[in-house]
């Protein structure tokens, strides 16, 4: 049951505020911060870092070291250390793990303050064109995730690495970054999604 | 006294992303519909947030690097591998419903599918360590470009860039609100 989650009081309340919101702007006591806030925040986020500890905002450089980890039980920690890319990226308690760390425990702490703390296996979205079964979601988000890690890596940066930190900088890898995904994935959106049924639900 | 190093840096690690995470949670960017929505051009949440953190980032570190109290951090374009890799990148992120960063994120605020495609990413993470070899000597020195800027390659200088952004966002944010505002 716990993918109906979403439908608990709450989640109304979240969905039915968001636009009301958004517009009238400056609530930061609120659940729902405007976009524009939000993205300004990580902007002043960004001069913050490049001053004080001159090193931009990141992410999937930490996961792959964290996934050398992980594989050095099944591979060996000889066959790891070997590796020419974890030679290169071992596994410390370094900036950028710990900023993972920090991520991770910032979006914890402000689901839980702001209430909307819930176990969801299915979105609505996702249920309304492909149905209920869990399989399939977790199936379709494990593949996604193995992609996009593989796609980051060889970008030299996900989103925030890519897209935020080299594209503030006007980076050409940057730019290219953000046209290129956003191509591929609103054309994978209209794949996948093309045949919902119109009327968006919140 | 900066840029900070040795342990203060670790601490200050925790802390930079712990605001990270609260402000992505804020903004609504855990949450997989509005992810999904953003590529489906339903929801501008997404492209509101990337661009307004990239104008006010990149026009204060702009000036912050004038001052000399910042450096760039620019990578190298290495345009094959950014090409394929962000193809593939986009794919996987309307896939998974999350990027890497709102994935974790996303996984602290309860989403049992962001941690399937945390294992996912995870896989590709060695994947790619497993083929590092063969990038490193077959993709990336293709259309090697170097550190290179807008700016630089355009000849137009780098505040002008900033203005002509600002004037694009501004038109873009305009015509979404609007639009959302008619849907009631």
């Amino acid at each position: 049951m716990q993918q109906n989650c979403t439908c608990s009081i709450q989640g109304l309340d979240m969905a039915t505020t968001h636009h009301s919101t958004s517009q009238s702007g400056l609530i930061l006591a609120g659940i729902n911060w405007s976009p524009y806030v939000v993205g300004s925040g990580i902007g002043v986020l960004s001069w913050v870092v490049f001053v004080v500890v001159a090193n931009p905002i990141g992410i999937t450089t930490a996961m792959s070291e964290i996934a050398g980890g992980l594989a050095a039980p099944v591979v060996g920690s000889e066959a790891v250390a070997q590796n020419p890319y974890w030679a290169r990226h071992p596994l410390r308690l370094n900036y950028g793990v710990l900023f993972l760390v920090g991520t991770f425990l910032g979006a914890l702490v402000s689901a839980l303050v702001a209430r909307t703390w819930k176990l969801e296996s299915v979105p609505s979205v996702w249920r309304e064109r492909f149905g209920p079964s869990i399989t399939k979601r977790y199936a379709a988000a494990f593949l996604g995730g193995t992609i996009a890690m593989y796609g980051a890596r060889l970008a030299g940066g996900c989103t925030s690495g890519n897209g935020i930190s080299q594209g503030l900088q006007l980076a050409l890898v940057g730019w290219t970054f953000l046209v290129v995904m956003f191509a591929t994935g609103l054309l994978t959106a209209w794949l996948l999604f093309a045949r919902t049924r119109a009327e968006p639900e919140t | 006294m900066f840029p900070i190093t040795g342990t203060a840096a670790l601490v200050l690690a925790v802390i930079f992303g712990f605001a990270f995470g609260w402000l992505l949670h804020r903004g609504k960017v855990t949450d997989y519909n509005v992810i999904i929505n953003q590529f489906r051009l339903r929801d501008f949440t997404v492209l509101k947030v990337m661009i307004t953190a990239i104008i006010v980032g990149g026009v204060g570190v702009l000036w912050l690097v004038d001052m000399g109290a910042a450096k760039y951090h620019l990578r190298d374009a290495n345009m094959l591998a950014v090409v394929l890799g962000a193809g593939m990148f986009g794919v996987g992120m309307v896939l998974y419903g999350y990027c890497p960063g709102t994935g974790a994120a996303a996984v602290a605020t309860g989403s049992l599918h962001a941690l399937a495609g945390a294992f996912g990413m995870m896989l590709g993470a060695m994947i790619y360590a497993y083929s590092f070899g063969w990038v490193t000597s077959a993709i990336l020195p293709v259309w090697s470009l170097g550190k290179v800027t807008l700016s630089g390659i355009s000849g137009i200088p780098a505040g002008w860039i900033f203005v002509i952004l600002i004037v694009a966002a501004a038109a873009l944010f305009a015509v979404v609100e609007r639009r959302s505002a008619m849907r009631g």
